[in-house]
């Protein structure tokens, strides 16, 4: 009979920390983050001796004096006696303007793509992979180069609308379309509710939210009863309703009209201004990451199994409905993650801004205001911090969508 | 995060890092060549010709700073610089002499801690527009678009005189002069703005240069130059007293074609001094005797290198005006060579 002894209580010796398994992931670790922290502390040794060696210092004063210089689309009240930091914020909200509408439509031109290569017609379907192969495999920078050229070159400039021969005209007399931009009519109230017309937008914008909750209590109300009774009352009128009569009537109170562009001495004035450097930056983000969405979502619908679409098919839904309400669903589990780097893509990329002469932060921060006041460290860090922030904002925000879709089990 | 601020912390310490080396003479000596910082291309000023050999007014400079150091005034290795890039350039020791019709101006002097070696062209900010808007004076531009190279001082004095004459406009912002040139002439901006003399070298690349007028207003005072590091004295004056020998060499009447008669010995001691046959100004600089000689040589006096790249022959045809000697009523002024 043997007797169960203790294992040997052995004490820790230093040659553990390479020979046991226990502590050498760990030693690794250690000697890694060491080595790196040494890195750190010299590089940023270095850039502190060699400034102090020029005569120069890292300091953030120079954001409050002014800018001097003069932005061309403001969403904000700016001018060139505001500081830089005004500067860098009406930089900054050009950068999230252009990436917020190339997001949106880089989404729907993904979509639509990637379901048309797809479909049985050939054409269609061989169309669509021309435009996707042509759009992915050219980069980015270029197409935002060819679409403000195309605009400057193609389009009229404004001096051709003049004069009893103008070779140029307008289109109904209220869209002008000229290399600097397209012209529209722009909304306002007459008789708004406040003296300010953003804070008249703002109750529109609180009346779209109304119509939206109703609309949503519709669906519920609409759903309660289908489970209840098994038929679905029709709710398109009701729906349509709910969105229409409380706009018309807030449009009627206010007295909503509208102002033309109309030509005058130099260039159009009046009218909403989108300017030639937006659209062609807006544009090429978005045909350029569409193809790129479009391949998404082909992969994500190739990877619901067939058997789903001849199970629905076999259950007499029309093609249409299939996709809508059994395929797309589940593709959705596969496009969004790559789906959410597109996005951070777009926000990156829209820092091409400065090729076109767009005024987005890279441009205004990053651009002159570093050049005027030669101060490339701090305005490089805060660009940094900036686009930092912004990718994770919206990392964050998809990754909660994401959870929202994914697949739930019970 | 980590990532990123390691990244950039390299880059900047290694730009730094290139600053921090002193001796830009030796530097130079050293490597054989001379790195000049120009323009992306301007005509007259800086720009590649048929052979691709960079010419120009500012070229010039370089090249007579290299003849001078290194007695070879093909020794040099033009690098190109936009508005913006230039001082990060200099900054970082990409470059020993940046020569791109740079504007003087304090901040650039004292907080940007570079330093101007003097003034090669006096020139001012003006205006150009199509003849057939009818525009007579940059005041009548109230409400338009105007082209404007980013990162430069014209794009301070447009606001400022925009501001100041209560009249509005919209800067369409351009890297560099030849987008700012495509853009014009397509009609994207009514009206372009640099430098006087820039207006003149670019609209003389115009296929119809007359149907374009550069309106009468100069609104601010530019005089441009070459410049060094800060804190390098040595090489400092190497640059500036080239500068200073292309000018007394055109007040003393040295040009490229008597100048080898010259050097055997005149009458004028100034004239000895500068090309080195009396006196030990080569030597006082760290360089070879025949420094002046060798810059003259290379391209001519400054009277020379004017007419040959933007005089009123050329086609840029920019008259001496402010930029003649200053016995000819012009700003032009050497200060004395002994």
């Amino acid at each position: 009979m043997s007797t169960l002894t203790d294992p040997p209580n052995e004490g820790f010796r230093l040659s553990m920390l390479i020979n046991d398994t226990r502590y050498r992931s760990l030693t690794f670790q250690v000697i890694a983050a060491i080595v790196l922290a040494l890195c750190i502390w010299y590089l940023g040794n270095n850039l502190i001796q060699n400034l102090r060696a020029a005569g120069l210092n890292i300091s953030y004063t120079f954001l409050g004096d002014p800018a001097g210089y003069d932005i061309n689309q403001r969403l904000v009240e700016y001018d060139s006696q505001s500081s830089h930091a005004k500067a860098a914020l009406v930089g900054l909200l050009n950068t999230l303007l252009v990436a917020v509408l190339a997001c949106i439509t880089a989404t729907v031109f993904g979509v639509v793509a990637g379901v048309l290569r797809l479909s049985n017609n050939w054409l269609v379907s061989k169309l669509m992979a021309v435009y996707v192969e042509i759009f992915r495999n050219i980069p980015v920078l270029i197409w935002i180069i060819i679409i403000f050229t195309i605009m400057t070159a193609v389009l009229p400039g404004p001096r051709e609308f003049r004069g009893d021969n103008a070779t140029a005209s307008m289109v109904f007399d209220s869209f002008a379309f000229t290399n600097r931009g397209i012209y529209v009519p722009m909304p306002w109230f007459e008789n708004g509710i406040f003296a300010s017309t953003s804070m008249n937008w703002l109750l529109v914008l609180a009346g779209f939210a109304g119509s939206w909750l109703a609309a949503h209590q519709i669906n519920v109300w609409a759903n309660t009863k289908q489970e209840s009774t098994g038929v679905r009352p029709k709710t398109t009128a009701l729906i349509l309703a709910a969105w229409l009569v409380p706009f018309l009537a807030l449009m009627l109170i206010m007295g909503l009209t509208w102002e033309y562009p109309e030509l005058k001495g130099f260039n159009f004035s009046g009218g909403i201004k989108v300017g030639g450097p937006l659209i062609a930056l807006w544009f090429a983000l978005s045909i350029y990451t569409g193809a790129f969405i479009a391949e998404n979502v082909r992969a994500g619908i190739q990877a619901v199994s067939k058997g789903q679409t001849e199970a629905a098919s076999a259950l007499g839904l029309r093609p249409r409905r299939v996709m809508n309400l059994v395929v797309l669903p589940q593709a959705l589990r596969v496009i969004i993650p790559p789906l959410i780097s597109n996005f951070l893509n777009i926000t990156k990329n829209s820092s091409l801004a400065i090729a076109v002469g767009y005024a987005d932060i890279t441009a205004t921060l990053g651009g002159i205001t570093l050049n005027q006041t030669g101060r490339a460290i701090e305005c490089v860090l805060l660009l940094m911090l900036f686009y930092l922030t912004a990718s994770l904002t919206i990392s964050m925000v998809m990754n909660v969508y994401n959870a929202s879709v994914k697949l739930k089990e019970r | 995060m980590k990532k990123s601020v390691i990244l950039g912390a390299m880059t900047f310490a290694g730009l730094a890092a290139g600053a921090a080396s002193a001796g830009t003479l030796d530097d130079v000596k050293a490597r054989g060549k001379l790195n000049c910082g120009v323009t992306t291309g301007l005509v007259g000023f800086a720009a590649p010709n048929a052979n691709g050999e960079w010419e120009g007014f500012d070229v010039a400079v370089c090249r007579a700073v290299a003849a001078a150091v290194l007695g070879d005034s093909n020794a040099v290795e033009f690098v190109p610089t936009t508005g913006k890039t230039r001082f990060t350039a200099l900054a970082s020791g990409e470059i020993d002499l940046l020569a791109r019709n740079t504007t003087w101006t304090f901040s650039r002097d004292v907080d940007l801690k570079f330093e101007f070696v003097g003034v090669n062209y006096y020139d001012g900010q003006g205006f150009m527009v199509p003849k057939e808007l009818g525009v007579s004076s940059a005041k009548e531009l109230d409400g338009a678009t105007v082209c404007i190279q980013t990162g430069t001082t014209t794009e301070l004095n447009l606001a400022d005189f925009f501001r100041s004459n209560n009249i509005s406009y919209e800067p369409v912002p351009i890297e560099t002069n030849a987008e700012a040139q495509q853009q014009y002439l397509a009609g994207a901006c009514d009206v372009y703005t640099t430098d006087a003399s820039g207006l003149a070298a670019t609209r003389a690349t115009f296929d119809d240069p007359s149907s374009h007028v550069i309106l009468p207003e100069i609104i601010s005072k530019e005089p441009l130059g070459p410049l060094v590091r800060h804190g390098d004295n040595e090489w400092g004056d190497v640059a500036r007293w080239t500068l200073n020998a292309l000018i007394a060499a055109e007040e003393l009447g040295v040009t490229s074609a008597n100048l080898s008669e010259m050097s055997a010995g005149t009458e004028n001691p100034e004239i000895n001094r500068l090309l080195g046959t009396e006196g030990t100004l080569g030597e006082m600089l760290g360089l070879s005797a025949d420094w002046a000689k060798n810059a003259i040589a290379s391209q001519g006096n400054y009277g020379e290198i004017f007419a040959k790249n933007i005089g009123e022959d050329t086609p840029v045809g920019l008259a001496r005006g402010l930029n003649a000697q200053w016995t000819e009523g012009g700003l032009l002024y050497a200060p004395p060579l002994r």
